[in-house]
């Protein structure tokens, strides 16, 4: 530490160097343009699918139904206690991140993730109201005239607008589209639904319109983890340095053979979501869009030299292609051990949840045995133990059912009682769940009211379907 | 990135410490901290003006908002008294019969009587209402002193056994029979007969003598053939049940010395109002031993 060191001061953070995406055709941007189709279209018209299930049962085809605690999804139907289906999923989703991570990088974060998805539409809107890069730069170092408030408020207004849409959307996935549509706009909605549009319309906002890549740079764990995940194998854009270096303008480029390809157009930096300039190598800002991709290879078009400059590579590729290989087959990176392998652990536990979704069953049965106390000694001498039994209908209707028990202790006979019920038939209410209060009985003299433990298994028969279930407990009797 | 270099070059003042030839620099506060710490300073006066702040010798003072958690809670419970209003109106207005049946009041009797009892009865009958052997009587169990029934239940509640306080309360008393009424050997009659009721007499010769005994002396409430009597809480002896234990020791013990529970009256002691007192009779009525 010498003295003669400058005292800068360290600044805090860094202030956001605006970006100004230009616009771009190629087919990637195509590609784009189609999968933010889908994935808007996906996310909007989701909640307002319909689904006939019945009388008694929401007809919406996906409905998060957290006041009746379950999830239906088409013609699934998840309690909550399966929601190992959901663990599944998510697994399923991870595997799959990692499948895609390894073979083709940040693919998810350049095409699918909803901050790039939503940050590309606000930047088209931006476009169209304020016009392409060099009208927008101009427009930022422009005075605060009537034409700019006018260009700013139109811009933030359509914000606003796809942001309000956005959170809206969100809040029917939890309740019936239509209905909560009428509620919202007559003001008759659950606080909690208008308090969720407010935060959602306010992140979209925030997020999309002003903080855009500041986000996966510096909020977004996603991409730090994904470097891990990476390989010398993974496809990611990279720019063919060896070939288009050193660069200069095209005149002396075209008159010097010596030269590299790359024009130094600028044309890659200027389309750039997140602005940075990719002939600097791999950056950890890049998220992988591809779209420079698209403008040299529309630059190298132009001026008849060969695309590819800016491309998807890998880095085992560089050193093959310094040494004169021709670029290496497509399949040759995809297909490879670590692939194949997530693509089968993830295709495991698909097949997995889809045989749990067909074998698990329509009825069940839980139980609690109440152990406080742990039997009931009546004054003819029997011995009665309570239980709580559960049975869960996941039939639309009310359905009856026959209770009954077995014991593999072949001495004992003991025998059932359902409280405030005559009889061992009850009703289960529809798509519910019914609890029961059973008192399983030893008479006097029976030898499972004389010992501690008796094994005994309560069978309920669905009598519309004939389906049984069962649930093993135990019966407590008075040892001597 | 290259850093502009900073024009002037601040010389700061130092508190004149120095360790090591490091010195203590005497940097004013931020601004935005000095204006928090003010903020607090003002804020912490308007708190003191408007809450309970300053400690008094019986209490603090008041404060200009007249705020008082301890008013908070009382009012928190008064306006859930008020939302089971209706409820509790309804139970009062029932037959003690229907209110466990009933669509409206029937789950939140049992559940409010559970709340009760877990309140002002587990202390003797346990939290899973078994009582203790020897002491309490279990509530789930098809043996009733008083009664099991809905209305016996409720009157046992409301009135207590033995209360002094209530002058309706359910009162009898077993004669000590060892003090000068039973001699010993009668005393043993008198147990191997009641024994016997449960078919567990040792010797059958007292049980023919305990017969007569028996007859002259306990039938009067427990029946000739010894099964009790609700009515003035004579236990039955011919069953399985036996509160204070039912071996020959105990037997003669019980005998010999009598024996007798007591429990509160809770509708004269103040503690339970009649919505109440029909929630918790309910709740044990669904016990399992309820008649």
């Amino acid at each position: 530490m010498s003295t003669e060191t400058p005292e800068v001061a360290q600044k805090l953070y860094a202030t956001r160097e605006p970006v100004f995406p230009k616009r771009v055709k190629g087919k990637f941007r195509q590609l784009k343009w189609w999968l933010m189709i889908f994935t808007l279209g996906v996310y909007y018209i989701t909640p307002w699918i319909r689904w006939d299930r019945g009388p008694n049962m929401p007809d919406q085809a996906v409905l998060i139904d957290m006041a009746g605690r379950r999830f239906f999804m088409f013609w699934i139907e998840i309690w909550p206690h399966e929601f190992y289906f959901v663990a599944g999923l998510l697994i399923m989703a991870g595997l799959g991140l990692f499948l895609f991570t390894s073979a083709l990088g940040r693919v998810w974060c350049g095409y699918a993730c909803p901050q790039t998805v939503w940050v590309d539409l606000y930047v088209q809107v931006e476009r169209w109201v304020e016009g392409d890069r060099n009208a927008r730069i101009r427009l930022l170092n422009a005075k605060w005239d009537a034409r700019k408030w006018r260009l700013r408020l139109t811009k933030w207004s359509a914000w606003l607008l796809i942001a309000v849409a956005t959170g809206g959307a969100w809040v029917f996935y939890f309740a019936d589209a239509p209905t909560l549509l009428v509620e919202l706009l007559t003001g008759q909605a659950a606080f909690v639904a208008y308090a969720f549009i407010a935060s959602l319309t306010a992140t979209t906002f925030i997020f999309g319109g002003f903080m855009q890549e500041q986000i996966c740079t510096y909020m977004c764990p996603w991409p730090r983890i994904q470097a891990a995940m990476m390989d010398e194998d993974t496809m990611t854009v990279s720019y063919r340095d060896w070939r288009g270096e050193p660069r200069a303008k095209l005149k002396e480029s075209t008159a010097d053979p010596s030269l590299g390809d790359c024009i130094d157009c600028n044309a890659c930096v200027a389309v750039c979501p997140v602005g940075i300039d990719i002939r600097e190598g791999q950056q950890l800002e890049c998220i992988t869009c591809a779209l420079c991709i698209d403008a040299c290879d529309e630059m190298m078009v132009k001026v008849g030299r060969p695309t590819g400059l800016i491309a998807y590579l890998t880095a085992n590729d560089e050193p093959l292609e310094r040494a004169g290989h021709p670029p290496r087959n497509l399949w040759k990176h995809l297909i490879r051990f670590r692939t194949i392998m997530y693509a089968t652990l993830w295709a495991a536990v698909g097949v997995g949840l889809l045989v749990a979704l067909f074998v698990r069953p329509d009825i069940e049965v839980n139980v609690s045995p109440i152990r406080n106390p742990v039997f009931v000694a009546l004054s003819d001498g029997t011995i009665r133990n309570d239980y709580d039994l559960r049975i869960l209908n996941k039939h639309g209707e009310e359905r009856p059912f026959h209770i009954t028990i077995t014991s593999a202790a072949t001495d004992a006979d003991i025998g059932v009682q359902l409280q405030g019920i005559e009889g061992v038939i009850v009703l289960a209410p529809a798509d519910d769940t019914y609890s029961q209060r059973v008192y399983l009985v030893a008479g006097p003299g029976d030898p499972a009211g004389s010992r501690n433990r008796t094994e005994v298994r309560i069978w309920i028969e669905d009598m519309t379907s004939g389906d049984r279930a069962f649930v093993d407990t135990i019966f407590n009797g008075k040892a001597p | 990135m290259a850093r502009k270099p900073e024009k002037k070059k601040k010389v700061v003042e130092t508190t004149g410490h120095e360790w090591d030839g490091i010195t203590e620099l005497n940097n004013p506060m931020p601004r935005w901290w000095l204006w928090t710490f003010y903020l607090t300073i003002i804020w912490g006066i308007g708190y003191v003006i408007a809450y309970p702040a300053w400690p008094l010798i019986n209490g603090a003072t008041p404060g200009l908002l007249g705020y008082s958690s301890r008013a908070e809670v009382a009012a928190d419970i008064a306006a859930v008294n008020a939302e089971n209003a209706p409820l509790n109106n309804r139970i009062v207005s029932l037959d003690l019969a229907a209110i466990a049946g009933d669509d409206e009041v029937g789950a939140y009797a049992v559940s409010a009587g559970g709340a009760v009892f877990r309140t002002f009865c587990i202390q003797c009958h346990g939290a899973g209402a078994a009582g203790v052997e020897g002491f309490y009587p279990n509530l789930r169990d098809d043996d009733w002193l008083w009664g099991g029934d809905i209305d016996a239940i409720y009157t046992t509640i409301s009135h207590g056994i033995r209360a002094d306080e209530d002058d309706d309360t359910r009162l009898s008393e077993m004669p000590v029979f060892g003090d000068d009424y039973l001699s010993h050997e009668e005393i043993d009659q008198a147990a191997q007969f009641v024994l016997s009721l449960s078919g567990r007499a040792t010797d059958a010769a007292l049980v023919a003598e305990g017969a007569v005994v028996f007859e002259d002396n306990c039938s009067s409430c427990h029946g000739e053939d010894g099964t009790g009597d609700i009515s003035v809480g004579a236990p039955n002896l011919a069953d399985a049940l036996w509160l204070y234990g039912g071996d020959l020791e105990t037997v003669t013990e019980t005998i010999t010395n009598s024996r007798g529970g007591v429990m509160p009256a809770w509708s004269t002691v103040g503690r339970l109002n009649e919505a109440q007192l029909r929630q918790v009779a309910v709740y044990v009525h669904e016990l399992g031993g309820g008649e």
